[in-house]
């Protein structure tokens, strides 16, 4: 059985007719091409998927795509801004070689943002507790943790900028 | 240093872009079209005979392309798996090799045999189909474990590997080390078991085929760590492929740590199916697959003795490991146990006799291969265990027992008892930094501290060596190897200046498109940005070898070397001619090339054009262009080594261990880029952490399924199990026998890391008579240890 599945993914909106049982991260890997979202697992356990709905990370694993009908979605490839410039926590991750080979990358990056909009400045303990959802082989953390939390200053201060000018 | 992007420059990563912004191009993202997609009917039963398969209804399913079976790939005279390595036993006889077909024939052999392939038109639709093939298995008794293996009347895995051995092999003296342990004031012993470990690189491994019938090519797009050898193994062995007809693309690879060196079944039946259906086959395996599937590592158990005189001195080591190959032979399985672990057995000491046995056996398990380390995690996992168990036998301190058996810097170049030369090495120097940075002689203060609030504080000392780089052909060629082991570079200047460098080497998350034009931007004086780095195509590249063992950078590195070597020397002859002088006068320092005593120079680039638009060019004597390759075939192993110290505090209560610091010291020769050379370390690092406390590999003994299939049930290191990291390095003793003075830093981190933090466990638990615990040290098994020795704590 198949169904139209409408929402709008990074800022573009899309509609689609797929089987029901189509699963967010499918529906963007494969119907529209975004390959930048992972599978790492099928057990939710490995966040390799996560991407933003409405503003929250989500595990696109374990999400229908019907379930993001009428949502907004956002995944890695519509973080950056539109002319290139990446977003602070991506930036904060090159800068801080928080990834290798980058497959956990498109989710880790998500939860961090998400990290920070709850908690804007994370302790390393926050941080840790905070990715517990994200599995990484190849970093140890420990430069993702740095990352994150330069990734955090950088937002506050993106987020202070427009204040302080005033 | 001249330029800012060159050698020892912390250069930000070039790849980085694409992997954070989603334009990474991983093996499953790729998408062709008229595309189909396999799944794979896998067997439930870890030993069954195939009585029959019936795929009427999974045919008929919709979408359903192909059903294929083994039988099939008979018809097509598609040949076994190959493997990589030969091992002889003690008598002289060769190892057992049973063949390894990519779909089993008549029998299975472990949970996740292939017996069936599905291909359809979307991966659901063959999944649904794969879940409609009825085969009809007869249970066959089956050996979960390399214990039950050899125990007596264990039903055999083989029928013509008896007793389920595959070799019984031996290295050193064992009469010398007889003699020693009849002499030994005191003897050290122990027995351990390092647990069997599943690799988990984040990217499933993945498989693409197509076929173009209008000239009869093939291409594989696959997870690999070395395209190359994957088409030699899978083009002549299996599918009979010639190498002019067979390109293997690794792209984009997320993650190996071995587990993607190997040739797997699914990339011959996805390269024969493409042909077959006339369409491409793509397969992704999910993670159940991964778990039962991918080569997994480790899994021996092992009897040491050590024998000391009454000074602690170390005389004879002797060792017996019983090591489990799985159901088959993967690609460089019988080399781990054997060559890469018996031989790293005299560690950074230097123990005058070592004798080791090794028997390895077949089981109804996912066959064994190498993981990060491939026997050095297994080798230095074992010595520092015993040393630790030493210094308690002799009263030692557990620094000292270990300084005074170093291999001293000055004893360097060293030949051990088992077979190998270390260049270099100051092992006290790496003692010597490590000290200060947990500051040792606070610890006792600190226990006293923990043991104040109710806790258990253990410090754990891990001192390692390994051989990497691997290998000299010919010396690997001896011991066994069906494979040469050098490594490719081409060095190809464009006319305008810029560089494209193609290498044998694969990067899947070590960084090579930053360090390796590092090393090509400082070499010519030229802006990084003027450097691209090409691997993992088996049609742009020469024949490479790949990346494993921690070689890319000793091995691809100096190829690199050689082929910039040549370019330098044909620039210098092209410079002259444009000079008007010299050869013998031209002087070249980062690319520029000078008449010496005068101001007439040239940068490379003017070369380069020169070369491509000769009209003043020495025709005569050279060929136009700037384009040279090389081969580079390593003197002897690398030899990284360090010393790694780990201090933690256990609950009692609760047995949960708690990392409070770890500290790692390396030498790697000369470092291109710190920044990725201690993203390597701190990975390893919890690797060899998830090794010790975390992660375990666990089959039902009786009946070979599989326990712990998920990340629900393999306990995987996550951000918050684990603690920031204190790394150095020195560069004090580079490598004396490649052009770089490198040693390479992969394997590190986990070579020396499980054995510093069961150290430091035993350690914590010494109040309680505990002298070894074996992996890993979970909670639950820390807190049954504390609780059965309490009682005899209290009668003391």
């Amino acid at each position: 059985m198949s169904c139209t599945v409408s929402m709008t993914v990074n800022g573009k909106t899309v509609s689609r007719e797929v089987e029901e049982r189509t699963l967010l991260v499918a529906f963007l890997r494969e119907h529209l091409g975004l390959t930048g979202t992972h599978v790492g697992c099928d057990t939710s356990q490995c966040g390799a998927c996560v991407v933003h709905v409405d503003g929250r990370s989500v595990k696109s694993c374990t999400t229908l795509a019907v379930q993001a009908n009428g949502a907004d979605v956002t995944t890695i490839e519509g973080l950056a801004a539109s002319d290139g410039t990446l977003h602070p926590m991506q930036a904060a991750f090159r800068e801080h070689h928080g990834l290798q080979c980058g497959f956990c990358t498109p989710g880790m990056v998500m939860s961090a943002v998400d990290l920070v909009r709850e908690n804007p400045s994370p302790t390393e303990a926050d941080i840790r507790e905070g990715l517990e959802g994200n599995i990484c082989r190849c970093t140890g953390y420990h430069n993702i943790v740095k990352a994150v939390k330069a990734g955090a200053e950088a937002m506050a201060g993106a987020r202070a900028t427009p204040v302080a000018a005033e | 240093m001249a330029n800012p992007n060159g050698i020892g420059a912390s250069v930000r990563r070039r790849e980085d872009q694409r992997f954070l912004t989603g334009r990474g191009n991983y093996t499953d993202d790729f998408k062709r079209l008229n595309m189909t997609h396999a799944v794979h009917v896998r067997s439930p039963y870890a030993h069954a005979r195939i009585l029959g398969i019936d795929f009427t209804d999974a045919a008929a399913m919709p979408g359903v392309v192909a059903v294929l079976t083994g039988a099939d790939m008979e018809a097509d005279k598609v040949g076994s798996l190959p493997c990589g390595w030969q091992i002889h036993s003690k008598d002289g006889s060769p190892m057992k090799e049973p063949p390894h077909y990519p779909l089993a024939r008549d029998r299975v052999r472990y949970v996740g045999d292939a017996v069936a392939v599905v291909i359809a038109e979307t991966r659901e639709q063959a999944r649904d189909a794969a879940e409609m093939v009825v085969v009809d298995y007869e249970e066959l008794p089956a050996v979960g474990s390399s214990t039950r293996a050899v125990a007596g009347g264990a039903p055999l895995v083989h029928d013509d590997a008896p007793d389920n051995v595959c070799y019984d092999w031996h290295l050193g003296d064992k009469a010398a080390t007889d003699a020693a342990f009849a002499n030994a004031a005191h003897v050290a012993k122990i027995d351990l078991v390092n647990q069997r470990l599943v690799p988990n690189a984040m990217e499933p491994r993945a498989a693409m085929g197509e076929y173009e019938q209008s000239n009869g090519e093939y291409t594989l797009t696959t997870t690999s760590q070395n395209p190359h050898v994957t088409r030699l193994l899978m083009g002549a062995f299996v599918l009979g492929i010639p190498e002019h007809k067979l390109r293997v693309v690794a792209p984009d690879v997320g993650g190996g740590f071995g587990s993607k060196i190997f040739h797997y079944g699914e990339e011959a039946v996805v390269t024969w199916a493409a042909r077959k259906v006339g369409r491409p086959v793509k397969w992704t395996a999910d993670r159940s697959e991964s778990f039962l599937t991918d080569a997994h590592g480790r899994d021996h158990v092992s009897h040491a003795e050590l024998a000391m005189d009454a000074d602690g001195n170390f005389l004879a080591l002797r060792v017996s490991t019983l090591a489990n190959l799985g159901a088959y032979l993967s690609t460089f399985a019988p080399s781990i146990p054997t060559y890469l672990y018996a031989t790293l057995l005299a560690g950074q000491y230097k123990t005058p006799a070592i004798y080791a046995e090794v028997k390895a056996v077949f089981t109804n398990t996912a066959p064994v291969d190498a993981y990060r380390g491939a026997g050095r995690p297994e080798a230095c996992y074992l010595i520092e265990r015993i040393v630790d168990v030493a210094a308690g036998v002799v009263g030692m301190d557990k620094t000292e027992i270990r300084r005074r058996n170093f291999v001293p810097k000055e004893a360097m170049p060293y030949q051990t008892p088992v077979a190998l030369q270390y260049d270099t090495g100051d092992f006290a120097k790496n003692l010597d930094i490590a000290l200060p940075l947990v500051d040792y002689p606070g610890f006792q203060q600190r226990r006293a501290e923990s043991k104040a609030r109710g806790k258990l504080r253990g410090i754990g000392f891990a001192t390692y060596i390994e051989a990497c780089g691997i290998a000299p052909s010919n010396v690997a060629g001896a011991l066994g190897a069906r494979a040469g082991l050098y490594e490719c570079a081409e060095v190809r200047f464009h006319p305008t200046g810029s560089v494209t460098v193609f290498t044998g080497a694969h990067s899947h998350g070590q960084g090579h498109e930053t360090t390796f034009a590092q090393i090509v931007a400082e070499r010519f004086g030229i802006p990084i940005e003027n450097v691209e780095i090409v691997h993992g195509d088996t049609n742009k590249i020469p024949f490479g070898m790949g990346t494993y063992g921690s070689r890319s950078l000793a091995v691809g590195g100096s190829a690199l070397v050689k082929a910039m070597d040549k370019v330098e020397r044909k620039a210098k002859k092209i410079a002259a001619h444009m000079l008007e002088a010299a050869e013998t006068d031209i002087e070249v320092k980062e690319g520029r090339f000078t008449v010496a005593g005068t101001d007439k120079s040239l940068g490379i680039g003017d070369i380069a054009l020169q070369a491509y638009v000769p009209h003043n060019f020495p025709l005569d004597e050279l060929e136009p262009g700037l384009d040279e390759q090389a081969f580079y075939d390593p003197k002897n192993f690398t030899y990284p080594n360090g010393c790694h110290v780990c201090e933690l505090e256990i609950d009692p209560d609760t047995g949960v261990t708690t990392i409070v610091s770890f500290a790692a010291v390396d030498d790697f020769g000369n470092v291109i880029n710190p920044l990725i050379v201690e993203g390597q370390v701190h990975g390893g690092l919890v690797q060899g952490i998830g090794q010790a406390l975390y992660e375990n590999c666990v089959y039902d003994e009786e009946s070979g399924q599989l326990v712990t299939g998920s990340y629900m049930d393999y306990c995987m290191p996550r951000a918050d199990d684990v603690p920031s990291f204190t790394v150095r390095y020195h560069e004090d003793q580079p490598c004396t026998h490649n052009p770089l003075g490198v040693k390479g830093c992969g394997e590190a981190g986990t070579i020396g890391a499980a054995a510093a933090v069961i150290n430091a466990v035993v350690d914590a638990l010494s109040d309680y008579g505990i002298t070894h615990m074996d992996m890993p040290a979970t909670p639950e098994k820390v807190w049954r240890v504390i609780r059965d020795a309490t009682p005899a704590m209290a009668a003391e």
